[in-house]
């Protein structure tokens, strides 16, 4: 019965530390596109044209936003898949 | 005269679906009334979300925000987009999985302490209160302008439709009203959008259009990207670069921030990912709730760069800036132009006398010495409210009437819906924090949806009473509520759910910290509680902190918080296991299970 529940506090262990890895990461992508891109790279981005658009300005305006909406969808089907292999998936 | 009809008949019309729909959608429980019964499907509560977030500042004052401000506005596309992603990774499925209605009683039940949870309504309804009162002042603005009646009449119509479907409907009624609202509001937005798009560029699309390059009828400098264009164009008169930074990075990364955390932090937009039936809902909805919202916000840079562009080629035709012809006369402006004087929104004041209308940056003290000098100008002529360039943007693009009338119905959609997502979140703050948390504990489901429906009711009359009467300070004070929601609510929120070691002292702590330590910078340049000439330095960018303005200081406020919680806590005993298992619990989605809010 002990081992039992150690081994479960194990498992919510382990799915926790899963998720916060992935969280990392994505937070890491999420500065990238928006201050990173958009903002502290901006001015030597600007050089490359997209189009007619800076490419500096483009991430502040655009692209940024593209990036955020890719990021959440892919936190989607990563957790999804992480509450799959843990079995903690709601039915 | 006709085009009034057609915007009384489309206004109507969309009045007419949402009080159908608040009949349709009673609520008859507590969990229908705060939650919607947690039964909202993912995508149509990112629907609702978008509307609900999206609120009249974003619909009409933003792309002009991005027409006078250029790069620098991209800290608003950024800021309140960027928000989502905190939000959808680190507060809203463990909220959801908590499961209960409001984000004080997380704060609450989190940190076992009612002074706690109080904290938290307190910072609610001062965030909330203040943002109702713009929306307010955007639905009787709205009427007042375009349907020719008072302000305080058109004030009264739209508080009587959301006392209507909020008070019935509760958060079921709102969220279904929102999603027509959605659909309104983005047609009414992206239809001319598009409009001008092929007119300037040829794509259809706003957001290719805005990399295109110039078609033969956009006159002068056609062949040249828009962009481009836009950019010679604003240094020939005296301002920067569109596409490049005018003001300091770090402010403006600040900002961006401040903004990102604000949104995650603000109450009334948590909640909506309390209405859906699983944890792996609440993140799906999140993603949803940023593609509807992305629709807009990836539109309205295209808007802002091309009706500026239209503006100043209306006002200056030609390329030879300086030259007497190069700007129209007076007696040939567009009828548009007539119209809007008539509004006092745009104003023109012949300095020079030569019957021209002379638009450049008059501030630009080098530029305005070698325009006196050189193109003998006096300083210039055209006042241009920065709303015009979407309310006027179809009259420009010479659009049908209808599709003027789509705009009205849009704005006003803009309004509600963020005022009803607004209202709930102070009503259900009232109703089950104080009387049903605090005050009266033992009041039964009955009673408490009674207390819901008057808390509502009053919040209603309060903010209906606030935009007739708005305090002078209502403008300034949109800082103040993203600095709040920023400082105070959204890192206490995740150290909740990320830290099973901080406890109510810690949480208690790091919220006033992070709350007077913004307030003391936002006072300091705006006034004593906005009290105008109590302010101890001037608020321009000179005096400012590390050039931090008091806008921007929110994204400080929040790190201030966090490190004194994390001070504290290690000075202080652990939580009850009991709360460190709550914790525990809220990392698994599994067992999400109904609303319960006991």
């Amino acid at each position: 019965m002990a081992d039992d529940n150690k081994r479960e506090d194990d498992a919510a262990q382990a799915y926790w530390q899963a998720n916060v890895r992935l969280l990392i990461t994505l937070l890491v992508a999420w500065f990238a596109v928006s201050f990173g891109l958009g903002i502290i790279l901006a001015p030597w981005l600007n050089l490359i044209q997209l189009g007619g658009v800076p490419l500096g300005f483009w991430f502040a305006q655009q692209g940024s936003i593209y990036g955020f909406i890719a990021i959440i969808f892919i936190y989607v089907v990563r957790m999804n898949a992480l509450d799959r292999r843990f079995g903690v998936y709601e039915d | 005269m006709e085009s009034t009809v057609i915007t009384y008949l489309i206004v109507f019309t969309t009045f007419a679906v949402y009080v159908g729909i608040a009949i349709w959608a009673r609520a008859g429980s507590t969990s229908e009334y705060y939650v919607a019964n947690k039964g909202i499907h993912p995508v149509a509560n990112g629907m609702a979300t978008a509307a609900d977030w999206m609120s009249a500042a974003s619909f009409i004052s933003m792309a002009g925000l991005i027409a006078f401000m250029g790069y620098d506005a991209s800290a608003y596309l950024m800021g309140w987009t960027g928000g989502f992603v905190l939000l959808a990774l680190l507060l809203a499925p463990y909220l959801r999985k908590f499961g209960k209605f409001t984000v004080p009683e997380f704060i609450g039940d989190r940190f076992y302490s009612k002074t706690a949870r109080v904290i938290a309504v307190i910072a609610l309804l001062v965030a909330s209160l203040t943002y109702v009162i713009g929306q307010m002042k955007g639905v009787g603005v709205a009427f007042s302008r375009f349907l020719e009646t008072p302000y305080w009449l058109g004030l009264l119509i739209g508080m009587a439709i959301v006392f209507f479907y909020a008070v019935i409907g509760g958060m079921k009624g709102i969220t279904y009203t929102q999603i027509a609202q959605y659909v309104v509001m983005i047609f009414a937005y992206t239809v001319p959008a598009i409009f001008i798009s092929l007119q300037l560029t040829g794509h259809p699309l706003p957001q290719l259009g805005i990399g295109g390059a110039l078609t033969e009828e956009a006159g002068a400098g056609s062949g040249q990207y828009l962009l481009q264009k836009l950019d010679q164009i604003l240094v020939d008169i005296g301002f920067s670069e569109y596409t490049q930074l005018d003001g300091n990075r770090l402010n403006m990364a600040l900002l961006t921030l401040t903004l990102m955390i604000g949104t995650a932090g603000l109450p009334h937009v948590i909640v909506r990912f309390f209405t859906v039936p699983k944890v792996r809902d609440a993140r799906m909805s999140a993603g949803w709730a940023l593609v509807f919202i992305g629709i807009l916000y990836t539109t309205a840079p295209a808007v802002g760069a091309m009706s500026f562009f239209n503006l100043i080629n209306t006002v200056q035709p030609s390329e030879e800036v300086g030259s007497p012809e190069a700007n129209i006369q007076y007696e040939n402006r567009p009828q548009w132009f007539k119209n809007w004087e008539e509004t006092g929104l745009l104003a023109f004041d012949d300095k020079n006398g030569d019957g021209r209308i002379q638009y450049y940056n008059d501030d630009n003290k080098a530029f305005a010495e070698m325009a006196r000098e050189d193109y003998g100008w006096q300083g210039n002529e055209l006042d241009v409210d920065r709303d015009i360039m979407v309310m006027a943007n179809p009259e420009i693009a010479k659009l049908p009437a209808w599709v003027i009338a789509l705009v009205v119905a849009g704005s006003l959609a803009a309004a509600l819906s963020t005022a009803a997502g607004l209202l709930m979140a102070i009503a259900s703050a009232v109703s089950h924090d104080l009387i049903k948390g605090i005050i009266n504990p033992k009041i039964g489901e009955k009673g408490e949806l009674r207390a819901a429906r008057t808390a509502m009711a009053c919040a209603v009359l309060v903010a209906g009473y606030l935009g007739l009467n708005p305090p002078g300070f209502a403008a300034q004070v949109v800082a103040l509520a993203f600095g709040l929601a920023a400082s105070s609510l959204f890192p206490v929120l995740m150290l909740g759910i990320f830290s099973t070691r901080m406890n109510k002292e810690g949480a208690i702590a790091g919220m006033l910290a992070g709350l007077i330590f913004t307030l003391i910078y936002i006072f300091t340049y705006k006034g004593w509680f906005f009290v105008p000439g109590t302010n101890m330095l001037p608020d321009e960018p000179a005096y400012w902190l590390f050039g931090i303005g008091p806008q921007s200081i929110g994204a400080v406020g929040a790190l201030v918080n966090v490190v004194t919680a994390t001070i504290v806590v290690r000075l202080t005993p652990a939580p009850p296991a009991s709360i460190q298992q709550i914790v525990q619990d809220i990392r698994v989605p599994k067992g999400a299970g109904g609303a319960s809010g006991h």
